[in-house]
């Protein structure tokens, strides 16, 4: 050890000094190679960077920190799961309705986590900058605790509930899944820069707080504490993320005026890619959370206006806006999460979560809610359901949904400003015609159709033959193409998805708990 | 109108005490309150002060520990040993 033998011991770095040898020093100039041959991925996105020193870092967390805190971290998540499972925690949330915002998560989300890690070690191999570089590896750490928390966490309500049991096999093949599998591979497969723009920033910073607070703060009151745990743990995490996300898009405007309309445009189209993705988060918070801390509508209020307003106004001062047709989001706050819980109330038999209408009590908070458009548009469509089931003949959609070519879940949604008229918009390219569910999905096509037309749409994929097992026999007697896809998604047919009030989950519920499958 | 800055919290019991330095420290914080979360709101800057923390905490505090508890946040960082500072603008 060069200790001095006597004198005064060496003088402690300061936080600055101590991230910045870590960060700057550790990076060096190549010499045998050139820095463009060994950094490939920098430039073909047309982004110019001038000088990478001047890379801020956000949160200067230097690596015995790093693996101090989240050492602690998990310690305290391991605890709680096991405080949780001891004491049959799965039988204390709400009613056995809120498990299948658990199947969403686990099937939807945790996968991304992964595909997050994955990309994250992608960025920081391919970032010329060594303070960039070591941000993007220590997320991809961090990703990678996220999806192993969160299989950790949630395996032990699969010991109990249905549709939880293959979800890596689910998120490559099921239809819905395919949302956020197509969303998140549609970053990695851009450069390294629109790759940390769509998932740091925009994603990140914009847009995942309403995933993480106003859901997870509803486990928690919704009575699971593991759940509320893991999520929060990794929205800790999260909040250096965001700044990374913030980070970068403030570096790339300094380097070079050049850069601004690239990053205004990955700004509005991973704006609309998120948002598109998160109408499963709305659907969550407003109709399979039994017990609710607030709406659609309040928190895209509360996260995306305000907070996000705040960001936008902000980053005015490098010529960006707001994000293309944030005013179409805001013309369909108090209709997001009907209609898509509509399309999946259709659906359901096909899903690997079950779907109910809410209940009396429910729908009143609905009205409550959504003063313009719940009781006008929704409820008669729901009162007309729970008819048809009371007469034994629940309502199953048979046929399968035209899929928007881009956000890739089935056209749905409603005219901006007509909530009575389903929204299609369609554009050629090379004598084919392709499909949207919105202008913003459109745009996005049309500015890299080479891309999108390579889409993997479950529906054609089904209509092609391409989703069933391995031998299946589509011409033998008795063919059931249906139950034959469900099949080659690994479902439970029959108790993974359908209509709750009549699923085993309930049943189990009740016979176990002696409490009403229905808390409400 | 100034833009607000946040900080969220989960709720515990070293988060109260941070919460509470938070809001002495900043006259205009205004706190919100949900399940397991705390969210405190201030307008154009919010600086978090490593003494006031140890003031009522009753030990030695690294602000990097508040990464421990931490949920979310927005505004441009800067960051020292002894303030941890969220704000608008430059
Ligand atoms: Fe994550
Ligand atoms: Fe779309």
């Amino acid at each position: 050890m060069n200790m001095p033998i006597s004198g005064k011991p060496p003088k402690k770095l300061s936080l600055k000094e101590n991230y910045a040898l870590l960060t700057r020093g550790l990076g060096w100039e190549t010499s045998y190679e050139s820095m463009d041959k060994v950094f490939p991925q920098c430039d073909f996105e047309g982004i110019k960077i001038h000088d990478w020193d001047k890379w801020e870092d956000p949160f200067r967390l230097t690596m015995d920190a790093y693996w101090k805190y989240q050492g602690e971290k998990e310690r305290k998540l391991y605890a709680i799961v096991d405080a949780f499972q001891q004491n049959n925690g799965q039988f204390n949330v709400s009613d056995a309705r809120y498990i299948n915002t658990l199947k969403l998560f686990l099937t939807g989300v945790s996968p991304l986590e992964y595909g997050a890690h994955r990309g994250f070690a992608m960025a920081g191999r391919n970032f010329k900058g060594a303070g960039a570089s070591i941000a993007a590896q220590m997320q991809a750490i961090d990703e990678l605790r996220h999806a192993q928390t969160q299989a950790h966490t949630i395996s032990h309500y699969n010991k109990f509930f249905h549709g939880m049991h293959d979800p890596i096999h689910m998120f490559d093949r099921v239809w819905y899944l395919s949302v956020p599998k197509s969303y998140f591979e549609d970053a990695m497969t851009a450069g390294p820069f629109e790759f940390v723009t769509a998932i740091s920033f925009s994603f990140e910073y914009v847009l995942t707080n309403l995933l993480f607070m106003p859901f997870m703060s509803g486990a928690a009151f919704n009575g699971d504490m593991a759940t509320v745990t893991f999520g929060f743990s990794a929205q800790s995490d999260e909040s250096r993320h965001m700044t990374l996300g913030l980070e970068v898009v403030k570096f790339i405007l300094e380097q070079d005026p050049a850069n601004l309309p690239i990053v205004q445009r990955w700004l509005d189209k991973w704006f609309w890619r998120g948002y598109r993705l998160l109408a499963l988060v709305a659907m969550m918070m407003d109709y399979m959370l039994p017990k609710r801390v607030m709406s659609w509508s309040e928190a895209w209020g509360m996260y995306f206006e305000q907070n996000g307003g705040a960001l936008f106004n902000d980053l005015a001062r490098y010529g960006v806006r707001m994000p293309k047709y944030h005013d179409v989001a805001a013309k369909e706050k108090d209709r997001l999460s009907h209609e898509t819980w509509g399309i999946f109330y259709n659906y359901t038999h096909a899903a690997g979560f079950h779907t109910w209408v809410p209940e009396e009590g429910e729908m009143k908070w609905l009205s409550e809610k959504y003063p313009a458009t719940f009781d006008k548009h929704y409820r008669p469509r729901f009162e007309y359901w729970r008819d048809q089931q009371k007469k034994g003949e629940r309502f199953y959609n048979k046929t399968l949904p035209m899929l928007c070519q881009t956000c890739q879940i089935p056209m749905g949604f409603t005219e901006p400003d007509d909530p009575t008229k389903i929204c299609y918009r369609e554009s050629h390219y090379r004598d084919n015609k392709f499909h949207f569910c919105s202008d913003g999905c459109k745009d996005i096509f049309d500015f890299e159709p080479e891309k999108y037309v390579q889409s993997w749409l479950p529906v054609h994929q089904v209509y092609q033959g391409n989703c069933f097992r391995p031998g299946t026999d589509p011409t033998a007697p008795g063919f059931d193409p249906l139950l034959e896809v469900l099949k080659y998604y690994n479902f439970n047919v029959g108790k993974d998805g359908g209509e709750y009030l009549d699923s085993e989950d309930k049943k189990h519920w009740e016979q176990w708990t002696g409490k009403p499958g229905v808390s409400i | 109108m100034t833009d607000s800055v946040f900080i969220a919290f989960q709720t515990n019991d070293d988060t109260r005490a941070i919460v509470e330095a938070i809001t002495h420290d900043n006259a205009a914080a205004t706190v919100a309150r949900f399940p397991a979360m705390v969210k405190v709101d201030a307008p154009g800057r919010l600086v978090v002060r490593r003494e006031s923390i140890e003031e009522r905490i009753g030990r030695d505090f690294d602000l990097r520990e508040l990464h421990l508890n931490l949920i979310s946040l927005s505004g441009n960082i800067e960051e020292s040993e002894d303030e941890f500072v969220l704000h608008w603008g430059n």
